[in-house]
């Protein structure tokens, strides 16, 4: 390979990295509000797609775009509240909970996608977001592609790391949240409504998976698929355990598995010679290694997965 | 006594049927107590935690809410701070009708409690709890340095002495009941409801928090303790009122004239006498010693080091020391649930650190866990089933493959006759007995097939005094057949009336063995660490 050659696949494949591990990064930081809260929403994979029909279907229909993520966010909203009643009002299982959400979701998507559009030989296609090029700093060599040439949707997400790091640590809301996932009991004494503050995390989480939904139909690519968030959301949810619930090491994790993602992409592309099979395992081998090494070491929300009662003693 | 306690019954039935008005205009006529709650009641599940319950506070006062375990005072309260609510009844404060439907309408009327189990989430800072309750001036953000300032002033204050950056994880147990206190006040509650707050702490450290109660009640803050405990009562409080099985029993001043005798018999309905038999008995040969044993904990924390000990035949040393000193590692070392990382330990002389549990057992160490509900028991499983949970393998309840239902339930029946354990029957499940009866069960499975050495762990914790009384006559008769025993219990009253020898447990160290007659306030001492220059007489 040529030292030209190789400088392009590095730019490719870092660039590449930022705009894959978006889709990751997005779920996974809602995530962290809701297992902050103490609850594990399985069901961010089916909220994704719901997210990525919402946002295509609102795009395709109106030209507008900034109204597909607007449609994307609110069906995160509305779909996550079936995980919120489940997991809060019920007080059912929140993996059976969260397992049933994603395969409804899934289906459910699928299915509406064949009644809006039909069967066609041709998939129907939008304008996705175009990249910014910063007045012109995405034409600096090497740093401009990498870090100044992607679309609006990527620099929301990453200033939803800040903003969601300042949440949970500079409010009260964010205290509380804490305070819920910890010691529900502590919590209510203190006058803080348990049920509703895991209702609002659990509905944030499904509003930022909605938004990286929507990243995939029309920020990373054009179109509706049935299968296009492709464990994503599983990805995010061991994201957020790997990350310790941190905003900023949730940006790291994604990094990583995002770079796994598109390093297999590329060794496909290029033509190594490790059957593809292998290759397309990457990014999830890696999510088991890293649960396996991990997840003996963080020290999970004391409340985690454990529905609150007020009168059980 | 026996008619003051009458009259006072009368008393409670004529104040039954006055009419609320009535009850009103009484309020105005007297000075308007900071709390009135009348008629309280309230079931779980059919059974009647509170029934027809009255209580009142007055401003300025300590008031002992006094009752066994279950009888109903932490019911009682958690309804005045509206974590339960009532089935009926009436709650007035400061003379006003009013709704308690959650805890913030409690704090909203200036109501704080400090629970028994802290309300604090231990991963915050002091800083961070106390601004979990407090509405931020600067909402939605949080004003940190505001509060952390004002946190400053008020332990200076009322001589609280906490840091407001430390996370509440690395408080010692005494310290984190201040940050109660501490929050309670920081809201500007001027009802205060503590719950059995010495259940956890030093004699020393209870002498602290009366001091620091006295100084609030002389601020003109009503004080409600909850506890079981009469010299507490007797020690603290202004009033007291009793409750017995969800029922008042009783109310009266408590004078200098005020005796034991008295409380104790509107809280358990008779004389209670604690006379055991079986003290003296002949002290045999050493059966089990520990020599520097050193051990860690789940986190990796060393928490037993040089740990040395020994027990004779026939003679109970009685383990005192706060709870989580180690003595929970220590009594799953001696089961063989835990790895040490040094020392030797013998039974005769037998090396016991290489055995399982189960040749733990087969060599006739029995335990009594201190939780009898996560360890001791399978709360699900009926009551035979859990009786043979340790001989499980035994020839004489099996037939010749398999268990045999019928010895299983032969032998049931007369634990539970022997035992006097009350049940419908040997297939009901335990968790519907009380918890006394549970601990009976216990003390069948772990006492038949006469114990070398019995490690008793907390065996009277949460029984009422009927069934301590019971517990612990089985451990002197245990005893008396020439078992050695080590009594581990936080209290103090029971490690005095059992024990041969007491050895007090800090930090992982023993800080002496000392005979009984070294009086509760060495021991109490020890108990927080401070070791006295001269011998003390360790002999190990």
């Amino acid at each position: 390979m040529s030292n030209n050659l190789y400088i392009d696949f590095m730019i490719s494949l870092l660039a590449g990295t930022i705009r894959i591990s978006i889709p990751i990064l997005l779920p996974a930081l809602g995530q962290i509000y809701t297992q902050r809260s103490g609850i594990l929403n399985l069901g961010v994979e089916g909220i994704m797609i719901i997210g990525a029909l919402s946002g295509f279907v609102g795009a395709f229909f109106t030209g507008s775009l900034w109204f597909g993520v607007f449609s994307a966010v609110v069906a995160g909203l509305l779909f996550s509240l079936i995980m919120g009643f489940l997991s809060i009002t019920i007080k059912a299982n929140q993996v059976i909970a969260g397992t049933a959400l994603t395969i409804l979701g899934t289906s459910l998507a699928s299915f509406l996608y064949r009644v809006i559009f039909g069967i066609r030989k041709l998939p129907p296609i939008i304008d996705s977001f175009p990249s910014l090029n910063f007045l012109g700093l995405s034409k600096i060599p090497v740093i401009g592609p990498i870090f100044f040439n992607h679309n609006i949707l990527v620099y929301l997400a990453l200033f939803l790391v800040f903003f969601t790091w300042f949440v949970l640590e500079k409010t009260t809301f964010g205290l509380k949240v804490k305070a819920v996932g910890e010691f529900p009991r502590a919590a209510d004494s203190k006058g803080i409504r348990v049920g509703l503050i895991r209702y609002i995390c659990v509905a944030i989480g499904g509003m930022y998976a909605g938004l990286g939904g929507a990243f995939m139909s029309i920020g990373y690519m054009d179109t509706y698929m049935d299968h296009m968030i492709a464990g994503r959301g599983f990805i995010a949810v061991s994201v957020v355990i790997f990350s310790r619930w941190d905003p900023k090491r949730a940006l790291f994790a994604a990094l990583l598995f995002g770079g796994a993602n598109v390093l297999q992409m590329r060794l496909q592309s290029i033509g190594v010679n490790i059957p593809n099979q292998f290759l397309l395992a990457l990014p999830y081998v890696l999510t088991i290694l890293v649960l396996v090494g991990v997840s003996k070491k963080v020290a999970f929300p004391s409340a985690f997965t454990i529905p609150y009662s007020r009168n059980s003693k | 006594m026996y008619l003051l306690w009458i009259e006072l019954s009368r008393v409670g039935t004529m104040f039954n049927f006055m009419t609320e008005k009535a009850i009103k205009e009484a309020g105005k006529v007297i000075e308007k107590p900071l709390v009135q709650m009348i008629q309280i009641k309230k079931t779980f599940s059919g059974i009647p935690a509170n029934d027809c319950v009255d209580f009142t506070l007055k401003e300025g006062s300590v008031h002992g809410l006094l009752g066994e375990n279950g009888a109903g005072k932490t019911t009682l309260m958690n309804i005045l701070f509206g974590l339960y609510e009532p089935d009926s009844g009436k709650v007035l404060i400061k003379g006003e009708p009013v709704k308690i439907h959650s805890p913030l309408d409690a704090m909203n009327l200036k109501i704080g409690m400090v629970h028994q189990h802290f309300m604090l989430v231990k991963t915050l800072t002091v800083t961070e709890n106390i601004m979990l309750g407090i509405k931020s001036t600067r909402t939605p953000f949080l004003d940190t340095r505001m509060i952390r300032n004002r946190i400053i002033e008020l332990s200076g204050k009322y001589g609280l002495d906490i840091d407001p950056d430390a996370k509440i994880w690395q408080l010692s147990v005494g310290q984190q009941q201040r940050v109660e206190i501490l929050t309670a006040i920081f809201k500007g509650a001027d009802i205060l409801i503590l719950d059995e707050p010495t259940a956890v702490l030093t004699p020393g450290e209870s002498e602290d928090l009366f001091s620091i109660l006295r100084e609030l009640r002389n601020s003109g803050i009503g004080i409600i303790l909850i506890s079981h405990k009469l010299e507490e009562i007797l020690a603290i409080a202004d009033e007291v009122t009793i409750l017995r099985n969800g029922v008042k029993t009783g109310e009266t001043l408590v004078t200098p004239s005020t005796t034991k005798q008295e409380l104790t018999r509107m809280m358990v309905g008779r004389d209670v006498l604690f006379n055991f038999t079986g003290k003296d008995v002949n002290i045999g040969k050493e059966c089990l010693s520990l020599d520097h044993l050193c051990a860690i904990d789940d986190r990796g924390v060393q928490v037993l080091q040089d740990v040395s000990f020994s027990i004779k035949d026939g003679e109970i040393l009685g383990l005192a020391g706060v709870d989580g000193n180690g003595q929970k590692e220590l009594c799953q070392i001696l089961t063989g649930l835990r790895k040490t990382t040094g020392g030797t330990i013998h039974l005769y002389d037998q090396d016991l650190l290489t055995m399982t549990p189960k040749q733990c057992i087969d060599n006739k160490i029995f335990h009594i866990p201190e939780d009898r509900q996560k360890s001791g028991l399978i709360m699900d499983w009926d009551v035979q089933k859990n009786l043979i949970l340790k001989n499980y393998d035994s020839k004489s309840i099996s037939g010749r493959f398999c268990l045999s239902e019928q010895r299983i339930g032969e032998q049931a029946d007369t634990m539970i006759q022997e035992y006097n354990i009350k049940t419908p029957g040997r297939e009901e499940v335990v968790k519907k007995l009380s918890g006394g009866n549970q601990q009976k069960i216990i003390l069948a499975r772990e006492m038949e097939g006469d114990p070398e050495l019995l490690i008793a762990s907390h065996p009277t914790r949460g029984l009422d005094i009927g069934a301590m009384e019971y517990v612990r006559q089985r451990i002197l008769d245990q005893k008396a057949n020439g078992a050695a025993i080590l009594l581990v219990s936080a209290d103090l009253e029971e490690i005095f009336q059992l024990s041969d020898r007491i050895a007090v447990i800090y930090n992982g160290r023993i800080m002496g063995i000392v005979s009984p007659d070294a009086g509760i306030s060495k021991i109490g001492m020890l108990m927080a660490g401070i070791m006295e220059t001269e011998n003390v007489g360790v002999d190990a």
